[in-house]
């Protein structure tokens, strides 16, 4: 349970650091009248959509740091084979990082009010996308081919269930990401489509740092820094 | 007087609250059935979570009549009295009061509280109720599904749970139930965003985090966390359906079932466990933190009183949802962990007790010399009090390892879990619902069945879990459908047994007087007016009660004060309402 309560640290850091902005030190009982005395107290001037991305974003990251969790608590028995790593998820980290680079320029492209770039940027962004998923799909694929089936090993059990997860938070990105392109084509009005394209662009980076650190446990290079982790708590 | 006129310009908030996009009903489907409104949001959580829980009761009640009268009913087998452990539990925990407390009050009272027109993204609200409706009606359907719902106990431990020896372990039960608990934290997820949101970025001009009533604190902490903590059971769900489904081995070990060797092998039953308390524990405190919230809030209201160490109540609020994190392992001391984590998990289980006793020195204290009015929801409130230090007491027995390893399989843990998070929430629960049912309705509950509803519940409660503790002392075991000829059980076990069934009948029969009374106060009830218990929160000023679409009339109101400024000396009324301007400084000497 250690990746987790790293994760709810964080979390509580950045509840600590903002609850420390909200004067929690006030006497609200002697402080009678109009709040413009109190700055930054109010409701922030952020859209709603962001901060609630930002909630949901560690929703998400709490789902998997508690899978990764599992990994390694179920990873120190005996029966634990460690699986081969395809080639093909290197291409595939690739194309993921293609895909956020290109949602990135979808950003910068928002904000400078180009639609036809964003309009390329945004559909960039969904086929590289997509193009991931399929190549999760071809290493899942290669793995089955040489027997490395679901059932066979805990170790695959947590490949397939853990990639499978992510590979569903893409897949509903990617709906997300059709209806913002199709607001884009149809010209929506141009805060409206940045606020969208920007909520996109923090749910794809957050993915893909979703996913480099899944890869990086999945591929087994954190097993020395697991060990180290144990061996501190044993 | 601190001096309120301090320098700091370099951020002015706007003149003028964002508006929310509203979305206006058009025909009465969009109204009452696919309502984005949260106020209508509310009360079909409400509705849905009180018609399954009125299920549960039902449930316990067999499971007492096999308990109190042990032969007498040949329907309930034992594989029936799992299953209705079972379903008692999860309902009663997940779908009634997780869901009433976040998805009832929460929506209500969040934005009427912090003076918002409605939650942020109404349209994600809407879905959350929905599909918390499909949750409800798949755990529902798994009544009527071949070889019943699943009988593996509220926890759902493997390997049992999944395995044919357990009711519904190799039928649809489990897998059921596991889809209905996925679907659950899918629409809780939703409802949770809006919830945490609105209180960031909803609230109206001049409302302050510190100037928020502690019901909105509770609820917003709970909510925090009951997101970070549903994930851990979403996890433990999905990777224990691979095992029932696909076949995997997470939690699976190798296993020998009637002779012969399951194709599982190697999985990690305490995995589970882990995985299941990480969200458990939180678990009990997201239903406990909006009780504390709302029982803040009624006891203030009705001592007519500023509450007692108001910053100190927000701090325990937020300090007992970081540390209820860090707990989990103490439901587990019987599972044959390290004796060191045994040790730590103790410890930080005694801490928790600090910022929860702060906490109730402070509502004693502002009662001390209050000016208390026996209001039905003060009496619930009061109750809550009682029942919540008895309930905590034993907390503090079982929080230690050397005490709760021999009284873990006791009916005491029935009991002591049963008065801190069964009696003692339903009790703010039914507060709650006396206190602000003339703001939904427009109308006061009767009063005197509602004396009769206080009561009976909150005496019968503790006729029914008094002498449970002293059962599970005995050595009566829990999980056990029948106890049988057991030498070291005297009689008065089994008389005391009968008894407690009897008053679990009476105590349940009470509750339909209180629902009789919800439904005939709508018509029939004494008018409130707009401020009945003449408090000074947002939601009891609003133009028009019911509170209509939007919640505020044409403008929102603007907040001077916290929400806590009753008989203020000086003041012509005994309550200043958080929306009137103005100040009494010659009397203010705190």
């Amino acid at each position: 349970m250690s990746i987790v309560l790293g994760f709810m640290a964080v979390v509580v850091g950045i509840a600590a650091w903002w609850l420390s902005q909200q004067r929690l030190m006030a006497k609200p009982w002697l402080e009678t009248g109009n709040v413009d005395a109190y700055p930054r107290t109010e409701s922030g001037s952020m859209p709603p959509a962001k901060i609630g991305m930002g909630v949901f974003l560690a929703v998400v990251g709490s789902l998997f740091a508690l899978f990764t969790s599992a990994y390694f608590m179920r990873m120190g028995f005996t029966d634990w084979r460690s699986l081969p790593v395809p080639r093909i998820l290197w291409l595939n980290t690739f194309i993921l990082v293609l895909s956020s680079v290109a949602l990135h320029c979808a950003v910068l492209a928002a904000r400078n009010r180009r639609d036809d770039l964003v309009r390329l940027a945004l559909v960039t962004g969904g086929m590289t996308a997509f193009a991931f998923l399929i190549g999760q799909w071809l290493a899942w694929r290669e793995l089955t081919a040489s027997g490395h089936f679901l059932t066979a090993n805990p170790a695959n059990s947590f490949f397939y269930l853990i990639t499978g997860m992510h590979g569903l938070h893409i897949l509903g990105g990617l709906v997300g990401l059709g209806t913002v392109t199709a607001r884009a084509w149809r010209g929506a009005a141009a805060d409206r489509l940045r606020l969208g394209v920007e909520l996109c662009a923090m749910y794809w980076h957050f993915l893909l740092f979703v996913w480099l650190f899944v890869f990086v446990i999945l591929a087994g290079w954190a097993e020395g820094f697991i060990e180290i982790c144990r061996a501190l708590l044993t | 007087m601190v001096d309120i006129t301090q320098s700091g310009a370099e951020h002015v908030p706007p003149a003028e609250v964002g508006e929310v996009d509203l979305y206006h009903p058009h025909s009465w489907w969009t109204k009452y059935v696919f309502s984005q409104d949260a106020k209508v949001i509310a009360i079909q959580y409400s509705g849905t979570a009180i018609a399954i829980g009125m299920v549960a009761l039902v449930l316990s009640w067999l499971m007492r009549l096999q308990l109190g009268f042990p032969g007498t009913f040949d329907f309930i087998t034992p594989e029936a009295y799992y299953q209705f452990i079972t379903m008692h539990g999860m309902i009663m925990v997940v779908y009634l009061l997780t869901a009433l407390f976040l998805g009832g009050f929460g929506n209500y009272l969040i934005p009427l509280m912090v003076g918002a027109r409605d939650m942020v993204f109404p349209y994600v609200n809407m879905l959350s109720y929905w599909i918390y409706l499909l949750a409800v009606l798949v755990l529902v359907a798994s009544f009527f599904a071949p070889g019943g719902p699943t009988g593996a106990g509220w926890t759902l431990y493997p390997p049992q749970a999944i395995m044919t020896g357990t009711p519904g372990g190799q039928d649809a039960g489990i897998v059921l139930m596991l889809v209905s608990l996925a679907l659950f934290i899918i629409g809780f997820t939703m409802g949770g965003l809006n919830y945490v949101v609105t209180v960031l970025q909803g609230r109206t001009r001049g409302m302050t985090l510190m100037r928020m009533p502690l019901t909105v604190w509770g609820i917003f902490t709970a909510t925090v966390m009951a997101l970070l903590a549903f994930p851990a059971l979403f996890v433990a769900c999905i990777m224990m359906l691979f095992d029932r489904l696909l076949g995997t081995s997470f939690f699976m070990p190798s296993i020998v079932e009637a002779g012969e060797q399951l194709a599982y092998g190697g999985g990690s039953p305490i995995l589970f466990q882990h995985l299941f308390w990480f969200f458990g524990h939180p678990e009990v405190y997201i239903v406990a933190l909006p009780a504390f919230g709302i029982v803040s809030d009624l006891i203030s209201t009705h001592a007519r009183k500023n509450i007692f160490g108001y910053r100190m109540m927000v701090w325990a609020i937020v300090g007992i949802g970081a540390l209820s994190f860090i707990v989990w392992a103490h439901h587990m001391y019987v599972s044959g962990m390290h004796p060191y984590f045994g040790f730590f998990f103790a410890t930080t289980t005694l801490i928790i007790a600090v910022p929860t006793a702060i906490k109730v020195y402070n509502w004693v204290l502002t009662l001390w010399r209050g000016d208390i009015h026996l209001t039905i929801p003060m009496l619930f409130a009061l109750a809550f009090i009682v029942t919540f230090v008895n309930g905590g007491l034993t907390g503090l027995f079982l929080g230690n390892v050397v005490v709760d390893v021999p009284l873990s399989d006791t009916m005491f843990v029935v009991a002591h879990f049963h008065m801190v998070m069964g009696v003692a929430p339903i009790l703010v629960i039914f507060g709650a619902i006396y206190h602000w049912y003339p703001k939904m309705t427009g109308r006061l509950l009767d009063e005197t069945l509602g004396r009769f509803h206080f009561w009976v519940t909150f005496v019968g409660a503790y006729l029914i879990f008094f002498p449970m503790h002293y059962v599970g002392l005995m050595g009566v075991p829990r999980r056990y459908s029948e106890l049988g000829d057991m030498s070291l059980l005297t009689d008065s076990a089994h008389s005391l047994n009968a008894f407690i069934s009897i008053m679990a009948f009476i105590v349940g029969f009470a509750q339909l007087v209180f629902l009789f009374n919800l439904i005939w106060s709508i018509r029939h009830g004494k008018d409130a007016g707009p401020n009945p218990w003449r408090a000074t929160s947002l939601e009891w000023q609003t133009a028009e009660t019911p509170p209509t679409h939007g919640n505020f009339g044409k403008e929102l109101p603007v907040v001077y004060r916290w929400a806590y400024d009753y008989s203020v000396p000086g003041a012509k009324e005994d309550f200043i309402p958080q929306n009137e301007p103005g100040t009494y400084p010659a009397a203010r000497g705190h």
